[in-house]
């Protein structure tokens, strides 16, 4: 793709509205946060291997698990996890709604853009209040 | 005096596609909408039991080993965790690939990353499943 650019006529003018000068909307982020969540979950993958290994290894190899997630850092790690776990489900279920034909007005578009982040937010909320509640790790 | 336009060949017509490749409908990269449906189907899957894997870590991370050892033994918890690992790893490669395909230009470096993300997608999908087999199975 780079090199089907024409150098020659680099500096003639603006080929598009460039990402850095292009004013922030809400399904633009949401569509950059969305392929985010997905790279970030991709490697998530990791954390799950890692405890389901442990568990299977033993009560030592657990202990590890449970020390490092346990830590601020790890649990901030767990916390985002589970954040981007539901923003990339709702953004999915974003994105089937757009399938079935419906939903792509600019109303609908900035509305649907909004619902994502805030339900992913309110939701991962919910989530740790009841594992507050239920378990008291955090 | 208006004038004419000839007349536009309307796009069947003008095509040099064959007969077969138009009821084939696979396009030039050979598998049509193969790769969009896989990511639908996975990604269709993935709601259930993503909402499973969240509750399954706000309920377990960080509980001893007698708990979670127990949870994982139980089929109703194990058999939700070994489809989402399935699917889950499946959507993800297709997911990575697309973005590799997006950001890498170089032939060979688009080559190699699209065989490790395989790669990787197998090897935790797998290491995943052994874990809960073997404490399915009694560990």
């Amino acid at each position: 793709m780079a090199d089907a650019i024409d150098k020659t006529n680099e500096n003639a003018r603006p080929l598009s509205p460039h990402i850095g000068i292009y004013k922030q909307q809400i399904n633009m982020v949401m569509s950059i946060v969305h392929r985010l969540t997905g790279a970030a979950l991709y490697f998530g993958t990791l954390l799950l291997a890692w405890w389901l290994l442990a568990v299977a290894q033993g009560p030592q190899a657990l202990d590890i698990v449970n020390i490092v997630m346990g830590h601020p850092l790890g649990k901030i790690v767990l916390v985002g996890y589970t954040w981007a776990l539901f923003h990339h489900m709702f953004g999915g279920i974003r994105h089937f709604i757009w399938d079935t034909g419906r939903g792509f007005d600019l109303g609908s578009v900035n509305r649907l853009g909004w619902l994502t982040i805030i339900a992913s937010l309110a939701v991962t909320a919910a989530l740790w209040a009841y594992a507050l509640h239920t378990q008291g790790v955090f | 005096m208006s004038t004419r336009l000839p007349p536009t060949p309307s796009p069947t017509s003008a095509t040099i596609r064959t007969p077969l490749a138009k009821v084939r409908g696979l396009g030039s990269a050979n598998d049509g909408t193969d790769h969009f449906w896989k990511q639908r189907l996975t990604a269709l899957a993935n709601v259930p039991l993503t909402i499973f894997l969240v509750w399954l870590i706000a309920r377990y991370a960080g509980s001893d080993y007698a708990t979670v050892k127990a949870a994982l033994h139980q089929p109703w918890v194990a058999i939700p965790l070994l489809l989402l690992i399935l699917s889950g790893v499946y959507h993800m490669r297709l997911g990575m690939q697309v973005i590799i395909e997006d950001y890498v230009h170089g032939e060979g470096g688009k080559m190699l990353l699209l065989a490790l993300n395989t790669f990787f997608a197998i090897a935790v999908g797998l290491t995943s499943v052994f874990a809960v087999l073997k404490l399915s199975f009694g560990a």
